[in-house]
This record gives structure tokens, C-alpha cells and sequence, in this order.
């Protein structure tokens, strides 16, 4: 096992470097002196011959891109050229409130996602997995901003029931030790304080949250289908196993693959979708940052933002191949 | 499953026409062979159960609807698009609404809302089309060289296809729109970009499974260049999870499109009637007007949803293990 996580890990050492270069060439391609897009318009001609000097921008590409590379390497993504902050600073500060709303729209997607594919699947042709099939179909289209409005606009502004914005009442006094402001009140033991940021954060999760939930109930609907026809299934109730049991150890656990695969690869899905539903319910993460630099091309951002979201991309997809080993043996060994 | 599997050449009304990747030669419609077995093609049995399916049926109708839509905006359109001709009626605090000579009223510029949504669904099947034509293209050529060739080629090509995986589409679109400017070929060629790996992976999977099947080791055997057995056998088999694909990726680049408009990376041109940039201008006005939100969010859902359904009924009535 510990090889295999090794493997995996080693496999990602080509692509992170080929993303580098892809990055490296993207800075260069971009129009104008590369100091000049770093450091934004109204650079004074010292800053742009500093930082020529201190990227050496000067020097041939291949001798800049080591330059690049060690950067990277040490943790520098450089400068905001917007808010004059470095880069790595701002997303550790904001990322906690990114993760913590991508994390909740996992939640629903597989709390609600698992449970409603298989029932589709259980009931197949029945008039619930009818409604359940068109219902997800339904969530794929919906342009996630668009829910997100709707959302706010029915449940915030008019029934009031949720708050329209942010992550927490600004008037509670909360302590904030990690930046996740739901884990903050339970460490604090300040309860109101992480309930509050709980309800803040019930109608963004369901934003960004309905379209992995509509394809996680497609895939498991489908894959318990397709598992419940196999002939290991049948064996298994030929021999006299106890439904509930074939249910959970061949039906479930065979189907559980695909659905596994297809969280992992929802990564990208949810950090996208995050950009547009932080700006929609105004919350300081890293989307309504990422926001905020597309008009201005902030490229330092724009560069550390692609970088940041292929690491956590690439990490969750490891632990997600990881997983698989642990439920399918044979992954292990191939 | 027959051992040739061309599309027709009439081809069933509304599926989409595979675009030969660049780098396919022609003789791949030459084949002699396969007008022989058309009687009993695969796509032959497709078009039979996809004339059956309501999904399919519903979902055709939508697309063939849109793209009618989309391809007479001129003739249906009242008005002409984005011409801001009523905008002494709209102030601040409201917008006029369904009359005899505006049949949903006005948007908050004060051009006619209905030429606003038809003009729209031309801007989307534009660049839907196109970019999913990109993708299409340089994916399959991309999946073809990795199923055809194995080995290193294979290990190659699909590093750079992890690579480009691991930038969210969205961000991949960011990314080239930064470069090249905001601008409809940008647009189109960030929403393309986002879907080559998608089409590569495909492809290659497709035509590796088949590079171990009898045929094609009956047709190497039987002394056929490599290059033959790849384009004339291997590839057609291999084509209908792209084209599939292509489908569903329509109803992608719809909703991309939109995104990227709300981003503040869409057509810079404020004369294009767009259903996502109609969406953002009306947020401001939601509480009052929320029609002028929801008609273009809701033709932006429709038209998806009538190439995912199509799309979906398409990959079912291709896939001969797939039985409702």
C-alpha cells in the first residue's frame, strides 16, 4: 500500500513540472514587458528594474525559468499587483473560506447524492426514478450563478428565512483561530458563533452543491444498475446470502468505484463553481479574489490561483486513488 | 457489434456530423465495405431506438428548435437587436413591462426583450459550435495519436492531457482569455481548449479497447498497414463516445459561455444580444423584475438540457450492453 501511495505521488512530479512550464510560457506569452505585467500599470521604472533584475527577465528563458522554478519552489507566487500583498499570504488567509464552502457542497452532494442514486436505482422504472433521473438532468443545465441568484433571491430576500451574504453575522464577537468559522466556534466552544456561520453557508452549499449532486446521483444510479446485474450479484443471492448483505458487500461496495472517481474529479467542478457562488453570496474567499483580479489582470494572482487549485486538484485526486485501493485490491497490484 | 460502423450518409437528422480530426485522411468515407453493411451498422440500430426514445425525441426537438431559432433570429426577431430604442421608458426603479408592441416588454437597456433572447440563442449556437469544433478536433487528433500509436507517444500525449485536466475548465478559459484578450474568438477558443482533454482521454480509451479486439488482429494479420487498420477500422469504431461526447459538450459551452460573460470575459461588444451577460445586467433588478433574470436562465437551461437529453439518448442507443 505505502508503495502505491508512493507511485502516485511520483506520477505527480512530471505534471506539476510540465504545469510550471505551461505557466512560465503563459507569463511570457502575455503582451508587454513580463516586469511590467507583474508589477501592474503604474509601476515607477525602478520597481520594473528591480524585479527585472530579481526575476532576470534579462537572462535567457531557460536560465529565467530555473529563476521561476526556485521561486515556486520557495513559496513565492509574488506580488499582488492590485492590492501590492504577496500572493501565498492572501490565499492562506482567504482559502479556509473557500475550502469550507467547497466542503459543504461535497456534503450535500454525497450526503443526498449516494443515498437518492441508489434509491433510483433500487425503484428502476418507477415513477420516483423517473422524477429523480429528470431531476438531476435538470441540475447539470443550471448555470450555477443563475441557482445561486434564485436561491438568494426566494429564500434571503423575499422569505427571509437565510442570511443573503457573508459567512457570519458581523455582530457576533466570534474568535477565529483556523479561518474555517465553522470549526472556530466548536473549538472556542463559542456554539452561536458556529451555528451562525453553519446557516450562513446552507443556501452557497446548495448552490454550488447541485451539480455534483446531479451527477453523483446519475453515476451511482447507474453503477448500481449496472453492479446488480453482474453475475457475482446473482451467485451471491443464488447461494442464499441475506439481501441486505449482498446489498452492502457485493452491490454497494462494487458501485461505490465509479462514484468515487467521479467525487475526486469533481474537485475542479467545485473550485470553479466557487468563484462564481463566493461573488454571488459575497464571501471573502478565494473565488471573490480570483473575481476581483480578472478585471484587473492581476497575473501574480491569476498565476498563483491556477497553480493553487492544479496542487489541490492533483492531492485530492491521490487520495482519491488512494481510496480506491482501499475499497478494489486489484488497483493495488496493477 | 458489425465490424464497420460508419455514419450513413444521409445520417439520422440531428446527430451530429463526426468532423474528421485533422489528420484523417478522406478514404476513411471511401471505404468500400462499408456501404455493403449499412444495412446493419450500428448507427442503423441507433436511429431505430433513438426514433423510439421520448427522451430523444424531446431532446431533438429542443436543439432543432434553438438551432431554427438561432439560424432565423432576423426573420422572428421583432426588432433589431440591442438597439437600445426605448430607453427613455426605462428608469431606475422599473422596466415596462409585457405589451401588444413588446411581448415581454423591455430589458433594463430599453431594447425589445424578446429580439434580445432570439439574438442570443444565435450568440450561443455560435460559439457552442465552434469551441466544441476546437475541442473536438484537437482532442480527437490528440487521441488518435495516443490509441494509434501506444507506447511512449501514448505515455506522452497523455501527460500533457493530465496536465491540462488538472485547470478547471473555467480557469483554463481564464487563463487564455488573459492572453489573447476578452473577444468571441477568445471565448471560443478558452471553452474548446477546456474540452481537448476530455475528447483526447476519450478517444484514446475508445481505440485502445479495440486495439487488442479479433478484428483488429485479424486485419494486422492479414498484412494491412498500420495506418490502414488505425483509420479504417480502429477509428470508426472508436467514434461514438466522441461524438456523444460532442453532444453533451454543446450544452457545456452554453453554460461556459455564460460564465465567462459573468466573469467579465465575454463578447466586449455590448450590441451582441448574450443570454449570460442578459443574466448579469438584470441582477441589480432582481427584486423588482426578476423576469428579466430568469427568461434568459431559463433559455440558457432549456437549450443545455435539450443537448444533454439528446446527447444522453444518443450514447444509449449507441451502447448495445445498455438496455433500459
Amino acid at each position: 500500500m505505502l508503495r502505491f501511495v508512493v507511485r502516485r505521488l511520483a506520477l505527480l512530479v512530471p505534471v506539476l513540472l510540465g504545469l510550471s512550464v505551461l505557466l512560465f510560457a503563459w507569463l511570457r506569452a502575455l503582451p508587454g514587458d513580463p516586469a511590467r505585467t507583474l508589477l501592474g500599470e503604474r509601476a515607477t521604472p525602478a520597481a520594473v528594474e528591480r524585479i527585472t533584475q530579481a526575476y532576470g527577465f534579462d537572462r535567457p528563458l531557460p536560465a529565467q525559468y530555473v529563476t521561476y522554478l526556485g521561486n515556486l519552489l520557495t513559496g513565492d507566487l509574488g506580488t499582488s499587483s492590485r492590492t501590492g500583498e504577496p500572493v501565498v499570504d492572501s490565499f492562506l488567509l482567504r482559502f479556509p473560506a473557500t475550502i469550507e464552502l467547497a466542503l459543504a457542497a461535497l456534503l450535500v452532494a454525497v450526503v443526498l447524492g449516494i443515498p437518492l442514486g441508489y434509491l433510483a436505482a433500487r425503484r428502476h422504472g418507477s415513477a420516483l426514478d423517473t422524477f429523480l433521473v429528470g431531476g438531476s438532468l435538470l441540475g447539470t443545465v443550471v448555470p450555477v450563478f443563475f441557482l445561486a441568484y434564485l436561491l438568494k433571491l426566494v429564500f434571503a430576500v423575499q422569505l427571509g428565512w437565510l442570511p443573503t451574504a457573508g459567512r457570519q453575522d458581523p455582530r457576533i464577537d466570534a474568535t477565529h483561530v483556523t479561518n474555517f468559522f465553522v470549526l472556530d466556534g466548536l473549538l472556542t466552544r463559542e456554539w452561536d458563533a458556529s451555528f451562525d456561520a453553519l446557516v450562513h453557508l446552507v443556501l452557497p452549499a446548495i448552490a454550488l452543491g447541485t451539480i455534483p449532486l446531479a451527477i453523483i446521483v446519475r453515476i451511482t444510479r447507474a453503477s448500481v444498475l449496472e453492479v446488480t446485474g453482474q453475475d457475482y450479484v446473482r451467485t451471491a443471492e443464488a447461494k442464499g446470502l441475506a439481501r441486505s448483505l449482498v446489498r452492502r458487500r457485493h452491490v454497494l461496495r462494487n458501485a461505490m468505484l465509479p462514484v468515487l472517481t467521479t467525487v475526486g474529479l469533481q474537485t475542479g467542478l467545485l473550485l470553479s463553481g466557487a468563484v462564481l457562488t463566493e461573488t454571488v453570496f459575497a464571501i471573502n474567499g478565494i473565488g471573490s479574489y480570483l473575481f476581483d483580479s480578472i478585471s484587473t489582470l492581476d497575473y501574480p494572482v491569476l498565476q498563483g490561483f491556477i497553480l493553487f487549485i492544479a496542487l489541490v486538484y492533483a492531492l485530492v485526486n491521490l487520495v482519491v486513488d488512494v481510496g480506491y485501493g482501499v475499497v478494489d485490491p486489484r488497483v493495488r497490484v496493477s | 457489434m458489425s465490424g464497420v460502423s460508419l455514419p450513413p450518409a444521409g445520417g439520422p437528422p440531428g446527430a451530429p456530423e463526426a468532423d474528421p480530426p485533422p489528420g484523417t485522411p478522406a478514404e476513411l468515407a471511401l471505404e468500400p465495405e462499408a456501404a455493403d453493411e449499412r444495412g446493419t451498422s450500428l448507427w442503423r440500430g441507433a436511429w431505430r431506438r433513438l426514433r423510439r426514445d421520448p427522451a430523444a425525441i424531446a431532446g431533438a426537438v429542443v436543439v432543432a428548435a434553438f438551432v431554427l431559432v438561432a439560424v432565423l433570429a432576423p426573420l422572428i426577431a421583432p426588432y433589431e437587436p440591442a438597439g437600445a430604442q426605448w430607453a427613455n421608458e426605462v428608469t431606475p426603479s422599473s422596466v415596462p413591462g409585457p405589451s401588444d408592441d413588446h411581448l415581454l416588454g423591455l430589458d433594463s437597456f430599453g431594447s425589445d426583450l424578446l429580439t434580445q433572447l432570439v439574438y442570443g440563442a444565435r450568440q450561443s449556437l455560435v460559439i457552442g459550435v465552434v469551441s466544441t469544433v476546437i475541442g473536438l478536433g484537437f482532442g480527437a487528433a490528440l487521441g488518435l495519436l495516443a490509441g494509434a500509436f501506444g507506447g511512449w507517444v501514448d505515455v506522452a500525449v497523455m501527460r500533457v492531457v493530465d496536465i491540462m485536466l488538472s485547470i478547471p475548465s473555467l480557469l483554463l478559459a481564464v487563463s487564455i482569455a488573459a492572453v489573447v484578450g476578452p473577444s468571441p474568438t477568445a471565448l471560443m477558443i478558452a471553452i474548446g481548449a477546456a474540452q481537448v482533454p476530455i475528447f483526447a482521454r476519450l478517444l484514446r480509451g475508445s481505440m485502445l479497447g479495440q486495439r487488442s479486439s479479433d478484428y483488429v488482429l485479424a486485419a494486422s494479420s492479414l498484412g494491412l498497414r498500420r495506418r490502414s487498420v488505425v483509420m479504417s477500422h480502429m477509428l470508426p469504431n472508436s467514434l461514438s463516445p466522441v461524438i456523444v461526447q460532442g453532444t453533451l459538450t454543446l450544452a457545456t459551452a452554453i453554460i461556459e459561455v455564460a460564465a465567462l460573460s459573468y466573469l467579465g470575459l465575454g463578447d466586449p461588444n455590448p450590441t451582441v444580444a448574450e443570454w449570460g451577460r442578459m443574466l448579469v445586467r438584470a441582477q441589480d433588478r432582481l427584486a423588482t423584475d426578476p423576469h428579466l433574470a430568469v427568461l434568459p436562465g431559463v433559455c440558457i437551461a432549456v437549450s443545455a438540457l435539450g443537448f444533454t437529453l439528446f446527447g444522453e439518448a444518443l450514447r444509449e442507443s449507441l451502447d448495445p450492453t445498455f438496455r433500459r
